[in-house]
C-alpha cells in the first residue's frame, strides 16, 4: 500500500482581476511532493510564488484546478470542498513574507494560541511554544510584545508558529528574508528535520540560493508557469519514507 | 488564554477612559431612576407617616398635598362619631418660607394631632419626639437647624427638640412637625396691624347698622379675639385623617360619608394614589424619557468604541483566520471585550453614583430592584453594542493578514 502525496495540485490556475486590470498569475501549475519532502521554490519577483502558496494554504481559492492534501481534495476550481479554517488549524503551517504576529499577544503567547485552538490544554500548549522558541533561539524573548523583538526575531516567533500545531505541510514565503545568512540556514535546516523527522511536507519560497542544498525538491516559477528546476542541486534530492 | 483580556490590557488607556465614560453615562441613568424613586417616596413619607385609613378634605378639592383644602375643627368630631372609626385626628399641613440667620427658609409646616400624635411615629435620627403642646418641633435634618436651635415663626419662638432625615413634602422641602395649634398659629399668623385693622374694620361695620347700635355689647365683641366671635369661623384645618377598626371596610365607611355635602373622603391607597397622578406623574414621564435617551446613547457609544476596536484589530482578526481560528473564537473575542467593557462600567457607575448621590440636594433612592434591571439591560446594550463590530470581523478575508 502506498502512501498518498502528501500534497498534489493539478492544473492550478489563478486569474486576478477581469478585463484589462487581468493577471493570469499561474498558470496551470501540478506540483506532486512526498511526505517528508522539503521543496524550494524560486522565481523572479511578480512571478507568481505567493499567489501559489495562498491557493495551496486553501487561503485563495484558485481560479481553475485542484489541491489534494494527503489524499484528500480540498479544493476544486473555485469550489472548497470541506471546512478549510479547521484544516488550515490542524494541519497547515504559514510562515509569510512580513512576519505576521498578533501585536497584544507575547512571543510565547503567538505560539500558544496555535496549540490552545487546535484543542491543547493551556499547559501543554505553553510547553510547546516554549521548547519551540528556544529552538529558535529566542527563548530569551518569549515574553516580549512583537513590537518589541527585531525583525529576525519577530520572524523566528513566526516560525516556531508555523510549527506549533505539528502541522502535515509548511507554507513559507520569503522566510528568511529578514534573517542573516547563518540563521537564514538554521531556519532552513529546521525546516529538513521537522520534514524528515515528521514525514511533513515544507514548501519554501527563497531567493537566497546558498542554502538551496537543504531541499530536497527545486522548482522554479515564471510569470505564473511553474517548472522544477534544472538544478545543479539536483543531487542533493534524497529519497525519503 | 484569552484573546479579550490580552487584546483590552494592550490597549488599556483606551478602553479604560472609554469605560469611565460609558461608566458615568450609565451613573446617570442610574441617578435618573433613583432621583424618580425619591420623587415618589418623598411624596409619599407624610401619607404613609401618618398612617391614615381615610382622608377626609373640602368638597370637590383633591386634598391637602394637591390643593387648599379648609374645613372646620368641628369636622374631627363628626368624622370621629361615624361607626367604623376608631380615631379621627386633624390634619394640618402647609408650605411656608420665612427668614432664618438670614437666608430664606422654606418648609411644610406639618401639625401633629397633639396629645394622641407626639412624632412617635416619625424617623427621628436624634433628639426625641414633642412633650409639650407649644413651641417645640421636630425638624428635618434637610432644613440645616440643629438640635435645641430656636427659631421665631410669627408670634412664638420654638426650640427643635428632634430631627428626621428624610421627611420632605412633594416638593423636596425639608418638613417640620409642630402640635396642630402651633401649625395652624404659624400659618394663621398676622401683624399685629392687620388684626387690629381688622378689628377697627368690624367695628365700623357694626356701628353701621342697627343691632351694632342697639346692642352695644356686640361692639366689644367685635373688638375681641376672633375665635370669640361666634359669627367668625375659628382657624381652618386641612383634612381630617381617620383610622378605622380593623377589618373595617373602609368603602363602607366612605359610603356612609358620602352624604356629607362639605367633603369628599379617600382611602389611603386613593390620596397616594392623587399624589403620584398629580404632582409626580409628568416628572416620573420625563425622567423615564430621558433613561431611555441615556440608555440608548450608552448604546450607540459603546457600539461606536467596540466598531473602532474591532478596526484597529482587523488586521490580527484576519491572521486568526488565516491560521484557522474558529468564528466562535473570533466573535467571542469582541462580543467578550463589550461585555467586559458594559460589567465594568456598570461597575464604576455603582462606585461613582453611590458616593455622589448623598450629596445631591434631592434624595436619590436606588433600589435593589433597579440595580439588577439595569444590569440586565447593560448586558443586553453590550450583547448589542458588539454586533456592529462582530459583523465587520466576520466580513474580514484571511488573506488580508497578508500583503
Ligand atoms: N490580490 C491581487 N490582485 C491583483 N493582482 C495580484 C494580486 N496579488 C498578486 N497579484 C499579481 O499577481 C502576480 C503574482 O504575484 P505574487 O505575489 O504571487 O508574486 P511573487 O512571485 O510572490 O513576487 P515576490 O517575489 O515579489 O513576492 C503579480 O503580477 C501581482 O501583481
Ligand atoms: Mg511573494
Amino acid at each position: 500500500m502506498t502512501d498518498p502525496l502528501a500534497l498534489e495540485t493539478s492544473g492550478l490556475t489563478k486569474v486576478y482581476g477581469h478585463g484589462h486590470t487581468e493577471v493570469v498569475a499561474l498558470r496551470d501549475a501540478s506540483m506532486r511532493v512526498r511526505r517528508g519532502e522539503v521543496v524550494a521554490l524560486l522565481g523572479p519577483s511578480g512571478a507568481g510564488k505567493s499567489t501559489f502558496l495562498l491557493c495551496v494554504g486553501l487561503i485563495n481559492p484558485p481560479t481553475r484546478g485542484t489541491v489534494t492534501i494527503g489524499g484528500q481534495l480540498m479544493q476544486d476550481g473555485p469550489r472548497s470542498l470541506g471546512d478549510l479554517r479547521r484544516f488550515r488549524r490542524e494541519h497547515i503551517g504559514f510562515v509569510f513574507q512580513k512576519s505576521n504576529l498578533i501585536p497584544f499577544l507575547s512571543a510565547i503567547e503567538n505560539v500558544q494560541v496555535v496549540g490552545e485552538l487546535i484543542g491543547r490544554p493551556t499547559s501543554v500548549a505553553r510547553r510547546r511554544a516554549k521548547e519551540l522558541l528556544d529552538a529558535l533561539g529566542v527563548g530569551k524573548r518569549a515574553f516580549n510584545m512583537p513590537t518589541q523583538l527585531s525583525g529576525g526575531e519577530q520572524q523566528r516567533v513566526t516560525v516556531a508558529r508555523a510549527l506549533a500545531n505539528q502541522p502535515s505541510l509548511i507554507l513559507a514565503d520569503e522566510p528568511t528574508a529578514a534573517l542573516d545568512s547563518v540563521r537564514g540556514r538554521q531556519v532552513m535546516e529546521l525546516f529538513r528535520d521537522v520534514a524528515h523527522r515528521h514525514g511533513t511536507c515544507v514548501i519554501v519560497v527563497t531567493h537566497d540560493h546558498r542554502a538551496l542544498d537543504v531541499f530536497d525538491t527545486i522548482y522554479e516559477m515564471e510569470d505564473g508557469l511553474l517548472k522544477p528546476a534544472a538544478s545543479p542541486v539536483a543531487e542533493a534530492t534524497v529519497a525519503h519514507a | 488564554m484569552n484573546l479579550a483580556v490580552r487584546d483590552i490590557r494592550h490597549s488599556l488607556g483606551r478602553f479604560v477612559l472609554t469605560t469611565l465614560g460609558v461608566g458615568m453615562l450609565l451613573m446617570v441613568v442610574m441617578g435618573m431612576g433613583g432621583i424618580y424613586r425619591g420623587l415618589v417616596d418623598d411624596a409619599l413619607v407624610v401619607t404613609r407617616g401618618v398612617g391614615a385609613d381615610l382622608w377626609v378634605v373640602q368638597r370637590d378639592t383633591r386634598g391637602p398635598f394637591a390643593e387648599v383644602s379648609r374645613l372646620p375643627r368641628s369636622l374631627v368630631d363628626r368624622v370621629a362619631a361615624v361607626p367604623g372609626v376608631t380615631d379621627a385626628r386633624e390634619f394640618v399641613f402647609h408650605t411656608i418660607q420665612r427668614e432664618h440667620r438670614g437666608k430664606p427658609l422654606r418648609m411644610g409646616v406639618l401639625g401633629l394631632g397633639w396629645p394622641t400624635d407626639k412624632g412617635e411615629g416619625l424617623p427621628l435620627i436624634a433628639g426625641r419626639p414633642l412633650a409639650q403642646n407649644h413651641f417645640e418641633m421636630i425638624a428635618d435634618e434637610s432644613l440645616g437647624l440643629g438640635l435645641g436651635e430656636r427659631l421665631r415663626l410669627g408670634k412664638d419662638t420654638y426650640t427643635v427638640v428632634g430631627l428626621t432625615r428624610w421627611l420632605v413634602a412633594s416638593g423636596g422641602d425639608g418638613i417640620a412637625c409642630f402640635t396642630s395649634r402651633d401649625a395652624q398659629a404659624i400659618q394663621f399668623d398676622e401683624p399685629g396691624e392687620s388684626i387690629r385693622l381688622e378689628r377697627e374694620a368690624r367695628r365700623a361695620r357694626a356701628d353701621e347698622i342697627d343691632f351694632g347700635r342697639t346692642q352695644p355689647g356686640v361692639l366689644d365683641r367685635a373688638s375681641g379675639p376672633a375665635q370669640n366671635l361666634a359669627a367668625l369661623p375659628g382657624p381652618a384645618i386641612s383634612a381630617v385623617i381617620a383610622r378605622l377598626m380593623p377589618g373595617t371596610d373602609a368603602t363602607k365607611v366612605q359610603r356612609s360619608m358620602s352624604g356629607w355635602s362639605d367633603v369628599t373622603t379617600y382611602t389611603g391607597p386613593q390620596q397616594e394614589g392623587l399624589l403620584l397622578k398629580g404632582s409626580v406623574d409628568r416628572a416620573r414621564r420625563q425622567i423615564l424619557l430621558f433613561r431611555v435617551l441615556l440608555t440608548i446613547i450608552s448604546a450607540v457609544i459603546m457600539a461606536l468604541i467596540i466598531y473602532t476596536l474591532t478596526l484597529d484589530k482587523l488586521h490580527p482578526i484576519a491572521l486568526l483566520k488565516l491560521i484557522g481560528a474558529p468564528t466562535h473564537v473570533i466573535v467571542g473575542l469582541i462580543l467578550q471585550q463589550s461585555l467586559i467593557m458594559g460589567l465594568l462600567a456598570y461597575g464604576v457607575g455603582y462606585l461613582i453614583g453611590t458616593r455622589l448621590f448623598p450629596l445631591f440636594p434631592r434624595r436619590v433612592l436606588v433600589t435593589n430592584d433597579d440595580l439588577l434591571r439595569l444590569a440586565g439591560i447593560v448586558l443586553v446594550i453590550s450583547v448589542l453594542a458588539s454586533l456592529l463590530g462582530i459583523w465587520k470581523a466576520m466580513r474580514v478575508a484571511p488573506n488580508e493578514a497578508i500583503g
